[in-house]
């Protein structure tokens, strides 16, 4: 493209505008392709504003809060693996296993070694789940879905075995007011780590090569390979950090419950998988970010609780997240058709 | 262009296409295109990309729907609504990507959607007696129960025309048959459509490969910016004569004059084979400055043995050396690292991201360059695009997503990835595949300037011309095995499909 640039006065305001450009771009590579769900988001919460008395409160947002911090930090690890053009349907599975290891190595009834052994035992087995997978795609070649559904499997009958299928009850006060003791007021230990941790990941995948070269893998893994990045080292990588957020989640959960049991996060994986498609990623891979992914993990906690303030059933709720799930893909759809 | 004097004079039971118009938004893609098929002839149409070829077979194939413009077809009007309609007419295409169902037999294939029936089951044996027939008919000797899938590309299309013949087309489109097909496979191709024009199938041809057109075409008509601007009465029109109607210019000069090669050898390749033996024992050298050309056939293992020398497949013997160093390929990234770089075949799937940026694109294989220290700004990559961009010349903008960019746009893009770095080693697989006769000049002058800043470059491509205009010399592969280098003196046409052939 000529431009001409002839005149220097001319050029100055090209200059200017051209900052105004970078940072509108910046902006936007911020929300990327997130600019319908979060038009979505504002109207719902301004709807329930209008019908409930109690939705627009400090009280009120502090819970939605607290509801999406598990949703939210299995999303984190989700936006990545989706970014790449993969999917983990195990994230359930391994919440809950991660969660009954450290119950087992933590609690007095069982290794009584302390909440950080367990928390550490936690995450790593966690991590190891996803490494696992991570390596049943680049190694076996097994597409992602099968990789992660025998994961799945695994994982909860793991969780099971380690007690036989009870749940264990009863952790030390710090370890669960850090979901409850509210900080200045108003931020839990656990809402405050699923904010840092998003601030970190929306980081990584906007500024540092690595982040970067995932959408490069998501796009064409082939085209990554041919440029030079470890496609494989990166997916098993991708893997294994989302198995370690989804054992983080199960810690949350247990502070939050201060209890474990195996069968806790049934079917979280659909949940996580539909607020990062809400959020405007795509499951063929390329397009997404924890900025979207964030906005879809609102838009499920704000509508939960909204519906929850109007009465409504829960078996209706359901039906209304299915509603909106479709709803935030064929407008996105539509809209990259119309472009 | 004026209308076609001849046009509508002697009538005919064939086609009769008359002043067809087509726009996307703001975008005429067709304006008021008129030509006529007669029954039992074949009308080669031609023309760069966009120039309309496309358009107008979608419109007589009945996926597209013309804005203005009449259709005559066997003396009755014609507007298919729908693919559908147009086959149930008597009208097929042949599209350029195989629409084949992989898992299902080539029986299965031919009758897909009108399987025969009886007593509510399919009809097996009538239905593979029948395919067997048809494709008996276009010479083919394959069994109908056999999966698609593991057929050649060649005998992918037969099954394909034969599906065509068995729903009664009397008209076939031709969207690029031989882009895919090696030399004999061509000439089988041909020959079943002489034998079907003889029968009173008419065709439309579309195709690149000018030199097939005055074998095969009896009428030529030639398109540019959704115009027709050229129909010949007779194929065997010169080639040059045709270029310079498609690009509307005269084409002096298509390829770049060559400097001479330096002395340093920076590639020296040793006895170098594959695990799958496609190619074996392959030795050459390059020299700084110096164009490398590798002709061969379809299936020779030209693309498989500079895949390799990339990194991008393994090795199991042999040796290859970057300026004296020995480089061990074990994947795209040591090569890189070595200084070997390439473009691939397959500009779509192999070398561009579409869907993201141009500045993305060209940051994917240098964010050692772009962020040293692992952060990736986006004024560093901006401007390390803008960079890239005006070296070579791309027609657009860094935040400008790869898929908006024409076909030779894109090589430009995938050569300026690498050019900064700079490489010691280039290797330009099929460089103008699907590229614009016009926007093909330019991609030439690129090579022959990365040829003079002092790399090696390797150039594999199918278009004899191009290999040798471009080469400093030829090296000539066939099944696998070098056959000869030949010096840019003595390597012509026939002396390089001898060693081809042999």
């Amino acid at each position: 493209m000529a431009v001409s640039n002839d005149t220097s006065d001319l050029k100055g305001g090209e200059l200017k505008a051209g900052a105004q450009a970078a940072t509108a771009a910046r902006l936007s590579a911020l929300f990327a392709g997130t600019m319908g769900p979060l038009i979505g988001l504002v109207l719902l919460c301004l709807a329930l504003t209008l019908t409930t008395d109690t939705f627009l409160t400090v009280r009120n947002i502090l819970n939605v809060l607290d509801q999406i911090t598990v949703l939210g930090i299995m999303a984190i690890g989700m936006t990545l693996v989706i970014l790449i053009g993969g999917i983990d349907l195990s994230v359930g599975s391994v919440l809950a296993l991660a969660a009954m290891v450290m119950g087992f190595v933590a609690h007095p009834d069982y290794l009584n070694l302390g909440m950080p052994a367990g928390i550490v035992a936690a995450l790593v087995v966690a991590g190891l789940c996803g490494l696992v997978s991570g390596l049943l795609v680049t190694v076996t070649k097994l597409p992602p879905f099968i990789a992660t559904l025998a994961m799945m499997s695994v994982a909860r009958g793991l969780g099971n075995m380690i007690t036989d299928g009870s749940q264990i009850v009863g952790f030390p006060d710090w370890f669960t007011s850090l979901s409850i003791t509210r900080h200045f007021g108003f931020l839990s230990v656990t809402v405050g780590l699923m904010i840092v941790l998003a601030i970190i990941f929306a980081i990584f995948l906007n500024y540092r090569a690595t982040g970067r070269s995932l959408y490069a893998i998501g796009g064409s893994a082939e085209v990554a390979r041919l440029s030079g990045i470890p496609v494989k080292s990166l997916t098993n990588w991708v893997y294994a950090i989302c198995g370690v957020l989804a054992g983080l989640a199960g810690i949350v959960l247990a502070a939050r419950l201060d209890s474990v049991q195996p069968s806790s996060g049934l079917g979280y994986e659909l949940d996580t998988i539909a607020a990062v498609v809400i959020g405007g990623a795509s499951l063929s891979g390329g397009v997404g970010s924890i900025g979207g992914t964030a906005v879809g993990v609102l838009i499920i906690g704000v509508l939960r609780n909204g519906l929850n303030l109007l009465g409504v059933s829960p078996f209706i709720q359901q039906v209304v997240i299915g509603v909106v799930i479709a709803l935030a893909v064929a407008t996105d759809t539509w809209r990259r058709r119309s472009q | 262009m004026p209308p076609d004097p001849h046009y509508g004079e002697s009538p005919h039971n064939g086609l009769f296409v008359s002043g067809l118009c087509k726009s996307y938004g703001p975008v005429q893609v067709l304006a008021d295109a008129s030509f006529e098929v007669r029954p039992g002839e074949v009308v080669a149409l031609l023309g760069e990309n966009g120039a309309g070829k496309s358009t107008v077979s979608n419109i007589i194939a009945g996926s597209t729907k013309p804005d203005a413009g009449t259709i005559t077809w066997r003396g009755k009007s014609y507007s298919p609504a729908s693919p559908a309609a147009a086959i149930d007419a008597g009208v097929g295409m042949i599209h350029q990507e195989l629409k084949l169902l992989p898992d299902l037999s080539v029986a299965e294939n031919v009758y897909v959607g009108r399987l025969p029936m009886r007593g509510g089951r399919i009809d097996r044996a009538a239905m593979n007696a029948q395919a067997s027939a048809q494709l008996k008919r276009l010479g083919l000797d394959v069994s109908p129960e056999r999966k698609v899938r593991t057929l050649r590309i060649a005998a992918q299309q037969q099954v394909e025309i034969a599906k065509a013949l068995t729903l009664n087309a009397e008209l076939l489109i031709f969207d690029e048959p031989t882009a895919a097909l090696g030399g004999e496979e061509t000439e089988l191709l041909f020959k079943q459509i002489r034998k079907l024009k003889a029968e009173g199938m008419s065709f439309i041809y579309i195709s690149h490969r000018l030199d097939e057109i005055a074998e095969i075409a009896d009428r030529v008509v030639v398109m540019r910016d959704g115009r027709i601007v050229a129909r010949h009465e007779r194929a065997d029109i010169p080639v040059r004569t045709v270029v310079e109607q498609m690009v509307g210019r005269s084409v002096e000069r298509m390829f770049p004059q060559l400097s001479p090669p330096g002395d340093q050898t920076l590639l020296a390749v040793e006895n170098l084979s594959s695990p799958e033996k496609s190619f074996n024992n392959v030795s050459f050298s390059v020299r700084a400055g110096e164009i490398l050309g590798i002709a061969g056939l379809i299936g020779a293992g030209r693309t498989e043995l500079v895949r390799a020398i990339a990194g991008a497949d393994p090795i199991s013997s042999g040796s290859v050396r970057v300026a004296g160093k020995p480089v061990h390929l074990n994947g795209p990234a040591a090569a890189i690292k070595a200084g070997v770089v390439l473009v691939p075949e397959d500009r779509k799937a192999q070398g561009v991201v579409l869907d993201q940026t141009i500045g993305e694109n060209l940051a994917f294989g240098n964010f050692d360059h772009v962020a040293p220290k692992g952060w990736v700004f986006p004024k560093a990559v901006q401007k390390f695009a803008e960079a890239g961009i005006s070296r070579l010349g791309v027609k657009g903008k860094p935040n400008q997503a790869v898929s908006k960019l024409s076909g030779g746009n894109q090589q430009k893009v995938i050569i300026a990835k690498w050019v900064s770095r700079p490489p010691k080693v280039f290797i330009l697989d099929e460089p103008t595949r699907g590229i614009d006769v016009g926007a093909r000049a330019a991609i030439y002058d690129v090579i022959a300037d990365l040829a003079r800043s002092g790399m090696a470059v390797v150039v594999v491509s199918s278009d004899l011309e191009e290999v040798l205009g471009l080469s400093h010399r030829v090296l000539v592969l066939s099944r696998g095995r070098q056959r000869g280098i030949l010096d840019r003196s003595e390597a012509s046409n026939v002396a390089v499909m001898e060693l081809a052939t042999s």
